[in-house]
């Protein structure tokens, strides 16, 4: 499938999802509620198959927190990418994908790990590579470790 | 299990739940050398970066630069100049010649075979001498800059290789005599640490270790990119799904990586090793992805740039860490000895997983 006709399925499922494209693939921006469906939707379908979870990313946006999910189908060959959003940097809650895609697991972990993301529904949910007792979360663009980090800019 | 255990390489901890000499679930315990690179390179600018990736899975320093390079020059839309393309592949085979005889001396000695060892790691001398009269750094290259590679070949370049190459095609044989064909070996590894193609792709499994299970993942033949549109070769597909598979498929490579650089090393166009480029490089803003195929599987590098002069976010997707996940479904039922085979057939880097 282009990514027109991508576009088209996806408006299908989640009718006020945002659309942004660049040369390499179309992505899509939908509330967070609306990911774990929608990602379900794109595995099974028989058109689409995106069984192939192969990037996953927190980003800080400064307010928001936002997660990217590179997809890509094994089968038919194409594309997509997913992006989701929380603006509660407290307490941000996304929905897990560990139930779609094993591979999730890790990353989610790292994620909770580095951003402070409770995914829920993830079986395993602990500190990845910072000791358990850490405070904060290092890849959040707030975070200030005067001790541990040597700032040279 | 770990973090100093000889058989994990490196300082994994794998929290084993036993019942007897049966295991039953597994768990990595990571962060014993995380070094925070995705944070760094918020940090710091794109020439800088390159440097840092070396570290994470150092046997895979070349291809791991390539990629941060690849996606800086997409971005700014430079071409680089054909040579500069025969180059990095030819290096990027090279080193997964490299890899893979350091992977099988390691797998040899995981399953007690010390020999294997001694045959390797006299084989790869060879290529890190070639790789020290060119880069100047044996194991961490740091050879790639944005535009193109930092220095032109060495003058014995292309000798050293060809004489290699004539050299390797002899010894390889010798690998299979010694521990492909080995009862031992086959009895320890077939059959063992099954992971099907569905399973593989659900748990995001690439490289060597994926195409062991049957599924074509191969990078260089999925979206190619530097010299690899130019050259003929397979990929190399086991339907095993078991350790000695993934072992079939590394082996298989190595010969396909001969095929590779024999066919580039004699047609090196002539030329500039290197684009011109602006002294400070800044990105537009927007979101890159670049995946490489490296020794253990797929890198994704993925920038976003807000137009500064550092990147915004940097974040790589690592082949190892995808594939370390596997390792609970694959090891579950089996011995604890079992457990150290399957982990050598996966054969991972630590410092990649950790980041």
């Amino acid at each position: 499938m282009d990514n027109a006709q991508l576009k088209e399925v996806v408006t299908r499922l989640v009718p006020d999802a945002t659309f942004e494209e660049n040369k390499q693939f179309l992505m899509v921006t939908v509330a967070p509620d609306q990911l774990h469906d929608l990602l379900k939707n794109l595995k099974e379908n028989p058109g689409t198959r995106f069984d192939y979870l192969y990037c996953i990313t927190g980003v800080d946006l400064q307010p928001n927190l936002q997660m990217v999910y590179h997809l890509e189908s094994t089968v038919l060959g194409h594309h997509i990418v997913l992006k989701t959003a929380t603006s509660d940097r407290e307490k941000p809650v996304l929905d897990s994908v560990t139930d779609l895609y094993k591979g999730a697991e890790l990353n989610e972990n790292e994620i909770f790990d580095l951003f402070g993301i409770v995914f829920r529904g993830h079986p395993n949910l602990r500190r990845m590579f910072m000791p358990d007792d850490w405070n904060g979360f290092p890849l959040r663009k707030d975070y200030v470790d005067e001790i541990n980090i040597i700032d040279l800019s | 299990m770990g973090p100093q255990h000889p058989s994990t390489h490196g300082v994994l901890r794998l929290l084993v739940s036993l019942q007897g000499e049966i295991v039953q679930r597994l768990e990595p315990h990571l962060g014993y050398i995380h070094r925070g690179i995705e944070r760094m390179c918020e940090k710091n600018t794109y020439a800088q970066i390159i440097h840092l990736t070396d570290r994470m899975d150092y046997l895979s320093a070349h291809m791991n630069n390539e990629a941060v390079c690849l996606a800086v020059e997409t971005a700014l839309e430079v071409e680089v100049p054909e040579r500069v393309k025969y180059i990095r592949t030819i290096m990027s085979e090279l080193q997964r010649l490299d890899s893979h005889q350091l992977w099988w001396s390691s797998m040899g000695m995981d399953l007690g075979a010390l020999t294997t060892f001694f045959y390797g790691l006299r084989d790869r001398e060879y290529i890190l001498d070639i790789f020290e009269e060119t880069c100047g750094g044996r194991l961490l290259l740091s050879y790639n800059c944005p535009g193109g590679v930092m220095y032109d070949l060495h003058p014995n370049f292309q000798k050293k290789v060809k004489e290699f190459i004539k050299y390797f095609r002899k010894r390889l044989p010798e690998y299979d005599q010694l521990l492909t064909g080995n009862v031992i070996f086959q009895n320890r590894t077939k059959g063992i640490g099954i992971l099907t193609k569905e399973e593989a792709i659900n748990f995001g499994v690439s490289g060597p270790s994926g195409r062991g299970s049957g599924l074509s993942c191969d990078i260089r033949k999925k979206s190619p990119y530097s010299a690899y549109p130019y050259v003929q070769f397979n990929e190399m597909l086991e339907y095993g799904c078991d350790s000695l598979s993934r072992y079939k498929v590394r082996i298989a490579e190595m010969w396909e990586s001969m095929n590779i650089i024999e066919q580039l090393i004699d047609n090196i166009p002539e030329g500039p090793f290197t684009a011109k480029m602006k002294p400070v490089i800044k990105l537009p803003a927007g979101e890159y992805y670049q995946r490489v195929e490296t020794s253990r599987g797929e890198l994704g590098v993925y920038i976003i740039s807000d137009g500064n002069k550092i990147p915004y976010r940097v974040h790589f997707r690592s082949p190892n860490f995808s594939n370390l996940h596997a390792l609970d479904y694959m090891s579950r039922g089996v011995k604890i000895a079992d457990l150290v085979a399957i982990g050598a057939s996966l054969d991972f880097v630590i410092p990649d997983i950790d980041r």
